[in-house]
């Protein structure tokens, strides 16, 4: 019961923090409508029992990419209108049709239930907490190598950014 | 407890709006905003599946997900930046040197 209620609440503030980030003219609206999404998946992460993910998603995605996204809002400026003119007329169109579509195509998925996958018919009721010692323990063991890999690729985009951040044309 | 089915439903919901919203907007901060919609989805969609079938693994692939997505960020705000800093521009339109 309790589930259900954060459930909806969550999943409401989820896709309007989401329509808010399609629909807001001014990129900081975007971003604040981007935080409240984080926020809410989070919380959805925690009633999973997926605590862990659900913290580092706060310190992560909230705390630091969010922060960096504003970073780069404020050095570009907001005042800018985005263009309203369409330089493909006829890709608006198709993106509605699509998305209509999709959201069909899902409401007919909901009602008929989920029995086509495997996964969303509970089978084995989850009992496994993502507690820190429960995904560490598959993180040094089987995914070693895959957690050695995001060591090298956190090193070479930093590395990158900052070569990035560096560079000067040669001729200005 | 709530079907995990319906966790997917509504992960399947965000990213329809991140899809659409990379497609219609033309603002480079907005659609990579977009793109994070999308990636969040997905995070979703694998913890349901990982509770449903009690599989802590689905948990530290979100984890390396979050790892990428990070990573992601950093060079993609950077490359706009050097973008805007020669075009004084972040919108996806005027960017067409290459186009033929």
């Amino acid at each position: 019961m309790v589930e259900a209620v954060v459930f909806v609440l969550m999943a409401v503030g989820a896709l309007g923090g989401a329509a808010i980030v399609v629909l807001a003219r001014n990129p900081v609206y975007s971003a604040l409508g981007l935080l409240g999404t984080l926020f809410s998946v989070a919380v959805l992460y925690v009633v999973q029992l997926a605590h862990t993910v659900a913290a580092v998603q706060v310190i992560v995605y909230a705390g630091a990419v969010m922060t960096l996204f504003l970073f780069v809002i404020m050095l570009i400026g907001v005042d800018r209108a985005e263009m309203i003119e369409e330089s493909l007329p006829w890709q608006r169109r198709i993106v509605l049709t699509i998305g209509v579509l999709v959201v069909i195509l899902a409401g007919t998925l909901t009602v008929s239930g989920f029995d086509w996958v495997p996964a969303a018919t509970v089978t084995n009721p989850g009992v496994t907490s993502g507690t820190v010692e429960a995904i560490a323990r598959p993180m040094f063991t089987g995914w070693v190598l895959a957690f050695e890999a995001t060591a090298l690729l956190l090193t070479i985009s930093a590395a990158g950014s900052i070569a990035l951040a560096h560079y000067r044309r040669r001729d200005g | 407890m709530v079907d995990p089915g319906w966790y997917m439903a509504v992960a399947a919901a965000l990213f329809t709006i991140g899809a659409v919203g990379l497609l219609v907007r033309r603002n480079a901060l907005v659609m990579f905003m977009c793109i994070e919609l999308m990636l969040n989805a997905v995070n979703l969609t694998l913890v349901a599946a990982g509770r449903a079938l009690n599989d802590i693994n689905a948990q530290v692939a979100v984890f390396f997900i979050l790892v990428v997505a990070a990573a992601e960020v950093v060079v993609g705000l950077a490359i706009i930046v050097s973008i805007f800093r020669h075009r004084e521009t972040a919108s996806v339109d005027e960017l067409s040197e290459l186009s033929g």
